[in-house]
């Protein structure tokens, strides 16, 4: 079997999830505001946006740990609205540590099994498998105080998908891990939700790593979906204003729009889709859309130049007194000195433009 | 300086063995001087075992040691088994509720025994009424005078872990709320619980004011009877119950020190590899 036969035949195993028209206030604070989302089985969707947006509140009504005032939650076609927690078959993983301190790593694991009633055999096996997966099956007799954080949330992982669940619930769990583990446990996660092929919702406010390992990215904004698209498409044409402010940088420069196009810096560059269709307004253009070269007639000059390995982030004053960020290759930006004449121009193939 | 530093060590070392020397004396000798007495012929000269034999043999102590130590029992249960559900229900799902609880656990620290005792008199009337006259009613009075000990223990028991997040991975893997409270939480606030019951033995075995006022004959009420007619039988029942409490207060010193350990232990260790 190939990896793509593997991959389709786990994605068959998944079942799909829909949360329709949620609503939730807490308070005056609504936490949600009519959200809708639609989860294909087997996909892996990443809830993405700023803290108290409503993500985890919308995770945490899926999982049944908290109630929605109104709208239904769907899964494999039938109205989980209303069931409670322990009988809505979901696999979760939290943000804190969550494993029982007082069972071994293999108990940890079995837990789930042993409450479905599965025999010892059968659970040892199932544990073993579980382990083997997250790559801890040697640690099967220690306990939670015995490991590290990072593998804490993979015992956690392994123990979320040892009972097969409908739906992998994972609530930030990589946030209280230092950067090196983070990176490493979310490939780690994308590369066993493959495998299994269970319908994942992963919360984080980490745009890096929600573009890392989704197949689709939802942006949440006070309640509401603001875009769910592929990475790729929510980087390259984000809908709102908001979802190109939040996800990566975007500099926001002053541009007129004319027959379609918009004129920025001289150039005329295709709007997105939601753009202002007349007018002025602020075109949202990405660091790396912005080039920065000593040749042509200058019209800013170097602020400061910051090295991040491959790549250095040049930021200029344009003549007006706007500061530009561009994303250079070290190499190029090695040759710009502070205060230095340049010519910044915007080579992006479309922009938003929003309303100023 | 390193001379200092010994030196500074071998004064701390010295301040601390006299320190618990004096301690070990303040402590020690009003039990020794029990012990002796207990022992001693009176009006005459030479030892005796008799007053320790008396608490086996004399019937009216027999029966109030055994009084004692069924209330012990009856009021540990009976605190637990209506304590650790609310206190682990309270912080699972009504947060909010918590002050409330708190005030009313520590509510009979603030009221003086003898005040209590007579609020409650009139209500014993009725529960000897209803229960019959068994000083084994006064579990309910007891209940109430050791809640604010037993909550201590157990709210720092249920501090140390993070209850909200433990129930809830339960409850996603499938677990009742009876199963979370039983396999989930509950292990992991046991020395907590151990601790709650130990303090309640050793308050119910040392209590005075209830059961002498409400006329119940439990082992403090009856070595104080007999300290005025066996003085050396008194003791030596009044010696024992001190040896229980303080074996039970060595016993919790042991219970909180793993529990301190285990907490420690909660944290990831730094050295662990990923």
């Amino acid at each position: 079997m190939t990896v793509t036969d593997r991959t389709a035949a786990a994605r068959d195993a998944g079942v799909g999830v829909s949360l329709v028209d949620l609503r939730r206030t807490y308070g005056s604070l609504h936490a949600l505001d009519g959200l809708s989302l639609d989860i294909a089985p087997g996909e892996m969707v990443v809830l993405l946006g700023p803290s108290g947006c409503g993500k985890t509140t919308a995770l945490r009504i899926l999982a049944g740990l908290d109630h929605a005032d109104a709208g239904s939650v769907i899964v494999g076609g039938q109205d989980m609205t209303r069931v409670p927690a322990n009988r809505r078959d979901m696999g979760m993983v939290f943000q804190a540590y969550s494993l029982f301190p007082h069972m071994t790593v293999r108990d940890n694991v079995a837990f789930g099994l042993r409450l479905r009633g599965q025999d010892r055999a059968r659970r040892l096996e199932r544990c073993r498998e579980m382990l083997d997966l997250v790559g801890l099956s040697d640690l099967e007799g220690r306990y939670a105080h015995q490991l590290s954080g990072g593998q804490q949330q993979r015992v956690a992982l392994a123990r979320a998908l040892a009972v097969e669940p409908s739906a992998l619930l994972l609530d930030e769990p990589l946030s209280a891990l230092d950067a090196k583990v983070r990176v490493q446990l979310r490939e780690e996660i994308r590369r066993v939700q493959v495998d299994v092929g269970t319908t994942t919702l992963f919360v984080t406010h980490d745009q890096e790593e929600a573009l890392a390992v989704a197949d689709r990215v939802g942006v949440m904004n006070a309640g509401r979906l603001d875009q769910i698209a592929s990475p790729v498409e929510l980087y390259a044409r984000p809908a709102t204003r908001f979802v190109a402010e939040f996800v990566g940088l975007s500099n926001r420069v002053p541009a007129r729009v004319e027959g379609g196009r918009a004129v920025l810096l001289g150039t005329r560059v295709p709007l997105l889709e939601g753009s202002e269709t007349s007018g002025r307004g602020w075109a949202l253009v990405r660091p790396e859309s912005v080039h920065v070269g000593e040749e042509g007639e200058p019209n800013a000059r170097v602020v400061s130049v910051a090295f991040l390995g491959p790549f250095s982030r040049v930021q200029c004053r344009l003549a007006d007194g706007q500061v530009m960020v561009a994303q250079l290759p070290s190499s190029t930006a090695v040759h710009l000195a502070q205060d230095a004449p340049v010519r910044v121009e915007v080579r992006a193939e479309s922009v938003l433009v929003v309303p100023e | 300086m390193r001379a200092d530093a010994t030196r500074g060590s071998i004064a701390w070392r010295v301040v601390r063995a006299v320190a618990l020397l004096a301690f070990a004396v303040f402590f020690l000798v009003p039990l020794l001087s029990m012990a002796d007495f207990s022992t001693r012929v009176v009006g005459g000269t030479g030892r005796t075992a008799q007053p320790w034999e008396n608490l086996v043999q004399d019937p009216m102590l027999r029966s109030s040691i055994v009084t004692s130590l069924l209330l012990a029992l009856l009021t540990t249960v009976l605190m637990l088994v209506l304590l650790t559900p609310t206190m682990i229900w309270v912080r699972l799902r009504v947060p909010a509720a918590s002050r409330l609880v708190e005030f009313l656990c520590l509510l009979p620290l603030t009221v003086p025994p003898l005040v209590i005792v007579v609020g409650i008199s009139n209500v014993y009337a009725w529960v000897s009424y209803l229960l019959g006259n068994s000083p084994l009613t006064l579990t309910f009075a007891y209940v109430v005078l050791v809640l604010p000990y037993a909550y201590r223990s157990l709210d720092a028991a249920l501090g140390s872990i993070n209850v909200v997040t433990l129930a809830e991975a339960a409850r996603s893997l499938g677990a009742g709320w009876t199963t979370v409270i039983v396999r989930v939480v509950l292990p992991n606030i046991w020395p907590g619980v151990t601790s709650a019951a130990f303090v309640a033995v050793a308050l119910v075995l040392g209590e005075y004011t209830f059961a002498s006022l409400l006329n119940f004959e439990t082992l403090p009420y009856v070595i104080g009877l007999l300290g005025k007619s066996d003085a050396p039988t008194s003791t030596a029942a009044s010696l024992a119950v001190l040896v229980l409490a303080s074996l039970l207060l060595v016993a919790l010193t042991f219970v909180g020190r793993d529990n301190r350990r285990e907490s420690r232990r909660d944290k990831p260790s730094r050295g662990a590899l990923t």
